[in-house]
Parts: C-alpha cells; sequence; structure tokens
C-alpha cells in the first residue's frame, strides 16, 4: 500500500474503502455504567485491512468501545456487525476478534511460545499445524529465541511482542490493541509504532487501536476516531483531521491550534478587528488557524491575506522549528511556528491566508 | 537506617518466646524420648532407644499412626472438594454478596472447636437428630449405629471444622489471579472450562496446595473430634499420645510418638515449601 501524497486522494481513498467493504459495523452504540453515560449513540464502520485509531483522553470511553467490540462488556443500546454478522451477541470467545491488551496479560505459567500456542491449542488445532503457526507467529515478531522463556523473565519491549504473537497466531479477522505501547519508554515506543504499522501492512489484518497519545495516532493510522465524552468528534484520515479539523476539540487536540473567536455577517468573518471574506451563514463562528499557517508579511503577498502587527511574548525552540507565542494588536495570543529561528522576535508583521483559517464547530 | 542497639531490643522479645516456648519445649520432648520410667514410677534419666523400638514393634502404634493419616488425608480430599468450589465462587461469581459470604465462612472460626464437635453429637446420635429424621420418613426402619462412634463422624466432623483452613488460602490464590488473564483466555477462544482448566486451576495450585497442608496437618494431630466421636475404632495417634502423658504415665514412650509425628509434619510442610515454590510464577 503506498500512501499518497495528497491529503485529499488519501482521504478519497479511505472513505470509498469504508464504503465498499465495512468489516465492521458499529451501530449507534451507547453504554451507561449505572447512571453513567460512557458512550452516546457511537456509529462507527471499519474497513477491511483498515489501521483505525480511537483517540481520546482517558475517560473518553475508548477503552469501554473497545471492550464492546471484544465482548467483554454489552453495550446498553446499539449493535456491533461483523462481516454481516451480528457481533455483540457472540460471547467473546466465539468472536473472530483478538486483544492486545494494556498489561500484555501473558499467562505467568506458561512459556512464550505455549502463549503463543494457547488459541490454537484450545481450538484443537493439529499439533503439527500448531508448531508451524507458532514458530512463524514468533518469527514475525522476532522472538524465536525466547520461544522457552517464561514471561517474567522477559523486558516489557519483549512482552509486547509475544502479545502481538498471540494474538495474531489465531488469524484475527480483527485485532484490537488497547494502548498497548503506553507502557513503553518513549524510544522503544517510537520504535514499536513503526514495527506495528509494518506488520499490519505485511499481515493485512484490520487494526483497531486505542491511544490517548495524539502523535501515535497521527503516525500510525489510516484513520483516526476522535472520541471526546462519550461522543465522536471526527472521523477522518490523520492529515484530513489536522488541515480541517471538524470541532473545537479536535483542532486543539490533534497538533497546537489557534482558535479564533468571532462572528460572520453579510459574507465577512471578523474576530476582533481582523475580517476576511467567507462564504458562510451569519452567526457566530469558531475559527481554527494552525500555527505554521502565520508567516511574517512580506512585501510581495498573496493578494486577500489577513495582516497584523504582533510583538514577541515568549518562543520556544522545537528542534526543526520554533514556536512563538505573540500579542497581536487586536489584544488576541496567538502561536507562530516558523522554521527561521531567531528571526522572529520583537515587533513584526504576520499575514495569514484566509481560506487556513478553519470554520470548526464550538463547544455545546 | 536503624541502629543495631534497635534492631536487638525489637527483635530480642520474639526470638525469646520462640526459645522459651518453642525451643525448650521441644528440646525437652526430643530428650525425654530417649528416657524410661523404672518400676517405681521414676524418670530414668539414661540414653536408650528403647521406646523407638516399642514404636517400631508393636502394630498398634504403627496401626493406629496410619489410621491418623488416612483419616487426615479423606479430611484433606473432602476440604478441598468443599473449600475450592466455594472459593471459586465467592472469587469470581459473588459480586455483590462477596463479603457476607466471606463472613458466613469465617464465622464458625469464631465458634469453639468443643460446641462444633458436640453438635455433631446430638446430629449423629442413636437419639440424634438425623436418626430421628431418617425414621420419621421411613429411609431407616431402626437407628443407623454406624453414624456416631466411628471413623466417619470423625471425618465428618474434622471435614466441617478444617474446611475454612483449606478454603482461605485457596480464595486467597483466587482472587490473586488477574482478571485480564481470564479476558484474555476468553478473548483467545477458550470457553468457562477451558479457561478454568489451563488458567486458573494452574494459577491456584499454591493455595490448593496450602490448604490441603493446613487441612492435613492440623487434622492428622487432632485428637477431640475422635475423643468425643470416634469410638475405639475411630481412635487416633493423638489419643494414644494423650494417653501416655496422662493415666499410663509412660512420658519417654509419648515423647518418642510425638517426636514421630513432628517429624513428619516437618516433612511434609518442607515438601509443601518446595512445591509452592516452584508453582509459584509471578
Amino acid at each position: 500500500m503506498n500512501r499518497p501524497l495528497s491529503a485529499e486522494g488519501f482521504e478519497a481513498q479511505a472513505s470509498s474503502r469504508a464504503q465498499n467493504s465495512a468489516l465492521l459495523n458499529i451501530r449507534s452504540v451507547a453504554k451507561t455504567f449505572g447512571k453513567h453515560a460512557v458512550l452516546h449513540n457511537i456509529s462507527l464502520d471499519v474497513a477491511e485491512g483498515e489501521f483505525l485509531t480511537i483517540l481520546g483522553e482517558s475517560g473518553s470511553g475508548k477503552t469501554t468501545l473497545l471492550r464492546i467490540i471484544a465482548g467483554f462488556e454489552h453495550a446498553t443500546s446499539g449493535e456491533v456487525w461483523m462481516g454481516g454478522e451480528r457481533l455483540d451477541l457472540l460471547p467473546p470467545y466465539k468472536r473472530r476478534v483478538n486483544t492486545v491488551f494494556q498489561n500484555y496479560a501473558l499467562f505467568p505459567h506458561l512459556s512464550v511460545e505455549e502463549n503463543v500456542a494457547y488459541g490454537p491449542r484450545v481450538a484443537k488445532t493439529p499439533a503439527g499445524e500448531i508448531r508451524t503457526r507458532v514458530d512463524e507467529a514468533l518469527a514475525k515478531v522476532r522472538m524465536q529465541q525466547y520461544a522457552k522463556y517464561l514471561p517474567s523473565t522477559i523486558s516489557g519491549g519483549q512482552q509486547q511482542r509475544v502479545a502481538l504473537a498471540r494474538a495474531l497466531v489465531n488469524r484475527p479477522r480483527l485485532l484490537l490493541l488497547d494502548e498497548p505501547l503506553s507502557a513503553l519508554d518513549a524510544n522503544l515506543r517510537r520504535q514499536m509504532q513503526i514495527e506495528l504499522k509494518t506488520l499490519q501492512r505485511e499481515v493485512g489484518i484490520t487494526f483497531i487501536f486505542v491511544t490517548h497519545d495524539q502523535e501515535e495516532a497521527m503516525v500510525m493510522s489510516d484513520r483516526i476516531a476522535l472520541l471526546h465524552a462519550g461522543e465522536l468528534e471526527q472521523v477522518a484520515a490523520p492529515a484530513e483531521i489536522y488541515s480541517r479539523p471538524a470541532t473545537a476539540y479536535a483542532a486543539q487536540f490533534i497538533g497546537h491550534t489557534n482558535l479564533l473567536e468571532g462572528e460572520v455577517q453579510a459574507g465577512v468573518a471578523r474576530c476582533q478587528d481582523l475580517s476576511w471574506q467567507v462564504k458562510l451563514p451569519d452567526g457566530p463562528v469558531s475559527f481554527s488557524l494552525r500555527p505554521e499557517c502565520i508567516r511574517l508579511a512580506h512585501a510581495v503577498s498573496a493578494q486577500n491575506a489577513v495582516y497584523f502587527r504582533a510583538r514577541v511574548v515568549d518562543y520556544a525552540f522545537h528542534g526543526a522549528s520554533e514556536l512563538v507565542r505573540v500579542e497581536a494588536s487586536h489584544g488576541h495570543t496567538m502561536t507562530v511556528r516558523t522554521s527561521s529561528h531567531g528571526k522572529l522576535r520583537g515587533e513584526a508583521e504576520l499575514e495569514f491566508d484566509p481560506a487556513d483559517a478553519v470554520p470548526v464547530r464550538r463547544p455545546k | 537506617m536503624f541502629s543495631r542497639a534497635y534492631k536487638l531490643a525489637i527483635s530480642l522479645p520474639p526470638l525469646a518466646w520462640v526459645a522459651i516456648f518453642l525451643l525448650v519445649p521441644y528440646g525437652l520432648m526430643f530428650a525425654y524420648s530417649f528416657w524410661s520410667v523404672s518400676s517405681a514410677q521414676n524418670i530414668v534419666h539414661s540414653l536408650s532407644f528403647a521406646n523407638y523400638a516399642e514404636l517400631l514393634s508393636h502394630r498398634v502404634y504403627r496401626q493406629t499412626l496410619l489410621r491418623s493419616a488416612w483419616i487426615a488425608a479423606r479430611v484433606t480430599v473432602l476440604s478441598l472438594l468443599l473449600g475450592y468450589p466455594l472459593a471459586y465462587l465467592l472469587s469470581f461469581h459473588a459480586v455483590r454478596k462477596k463479603n457476607v459470604l466471606y463472613q458466613l465462612v469465617i464465622i464458625p472460626l469464631w465458634v469453639s472447636y468443643l460446641v462444633r464437635a458436640y453438635a455433631w453429637k446430638t446430629i449423629l446420635g442413636t437419639d440424634g437428630v438425623l436418626n430421628t429424621v431418617l425414621q420419621f420418613a421411613h429411609v431407616a426402619s431402626h437407628p443407623l449405629g454406624f453414624l456416631l462412634y466411628s471413623p466417619f463422624a470423625v471425618v465428618l466432623t474434622l471435614t466441617h471444622i478444617y474446611t475454612p483452613f483449606a478454603f482461605l488460602p485457596i480464595y486467597a490464590s483466587l482472587e490473586h489471579i488477574s482478571r485480564s488473564l481470564i479476558e484474555a483466555s476468553n478473548d483467545l477462544g477458550a470457553s468457562r472450562v477451558q479457561t478454568f482448566r489451563r488458567v486458573i486451576l494452574p494459577l491456584s495450585l499454591p493455595g490448593v496446595l496450602a490448604g490441603a497442608t493446613f487441612a492435613f496437618v492440623l487434622s492428622f494431630g487432632d485428637f477431640l473430634a475422635p475423643l468425643l466421636l470416634g469410638g475405639p475404632s475411630g481412635i487416633m495417634i493423638s489419643n494414644i499420645v494423650v494417653n501416655l502423658f496422662g493415666a499410663s504415665y509412660r512420658w519417654p514412650l509419648g515423647a518418642a510418638i510425638s517426636f514421630c509425628m513432628l517429624s513428619l509434619v516437618l516433612l511434609l510442610l518442607w515438601i509443601s515449601g518446595r512445591l509452592e515454590k516452584r508453582w509459584a510464577y509471578s
């Protein structure tokens, strides 16, 4: 699978796949624990072979949604379908869905290879086939030389790989991963992100990956389903969700952004004393403006760019770029990302292209 | 962190306690087992192996020792058969009633042993509750004699008394099993029965072993239940020891038997400790 270069092309591909061959359909699923509503009316289609990430803060309901798909929780209302079959009525052990647990949940009394052989064994697979499949699965995660070890004697990253092999050996139609990388340190996590993504392409199994880490979601996913307080904020490819966030929450949760609050009157948006032409109905409005979309004003600029003067308040080094906090003459504090280090200091004239100010739904 | 004087000060009292109330009496008992009683009913302090020789040559001691072990083995199996399902039910299926049920298992331990043993006497006797009910229901035409004053009565009573001791370590080991392992097993396609056999049972074995050790060791040395409910056929080794230290006034022989029992128990504890270590994974 080649990653298309343009966001639009990718988005088109992802959505067409979702329509043509949805493997999993989540239909109006809601979940309440006692009086506490954890999920409200979630509907989501996941395409065959897709890497979908459910992204959300802790308490957003992402793990509950995953557990409903796995069968450890029952939805209060709604249905889950997989490949044209009602999934939510089956017990967990009859679903062709496997889970990689957050704490790995490896059986402490079984060796690495016995852990991996667990699924095929309870399915009464012939012994010879179990052997080859276990070897294959361990090879895929490069853990063959640890086959005889007990889980307690290998490292966290290795346990992670074994958990993955133990799930994949069953050839599930859908693999669920519940924050599997959260216990690993930063370097290992980055390495595992790439490994996981590569592995997913190799085996072609649909992955639903749960995380609270937006960067992780961006790196790995075909699509991101952003969950907030039990509701889906936006479901889109990483590039789209970044460049076209649907809600103020999505814009702020994924990457940095500047939220401009204002009003539209007769085709003109006004935020403080900035104004530009828009094709939006009259009324209050919020815009998300990414820090990298603000630049130093040049003598020769785009015709309809929006100008403002600003004073640098603060700046922080971020490797390839620099994040500069400025106070604009109209009173807003805004963040600007620039790749020319140290150039934006003191007083400056800034501008942005109105097309980069994306109207977003405001919080209810 | 703490000074040597402080460490010494806090460890001295328990050490002294163990020495005075455990090591010294056991040492004395060990010494007694090599002494003898003269015809004038005095303890003769001279080394001899006569007590151990008598122990080996007389069938009654060997037989009673074997019978005690056999009764203890039956009590162990029965307590495990009762205690395990109860612990399993409590740990995995009693969500809200967990504490109440747990208390119900524990409360009998607060009732005096004697009261519980006498309770069985009134249930099992020829005019007891059970016989009366059986005759009333025309299941039996005359009172069943084997119920009381038999090894059966001893096994039943000891099972009643020591089941909580088997239950507690099993319950603790079941509570210790991470619930995500059960979910992982279900997730990998194992049914409830398969999950029990492949995950829950092997991980609870250390608890089963500890429970079995408790039940066996405690019932092996018991003397009240056989005294009250055993009758002549239900005599256990401790009854003989009590008698030798009492009416018979043969302390040296009693000490020799006690020392054999102690060795047996220590051997059992050592084996179960070894096995427990091997079965503990995490």
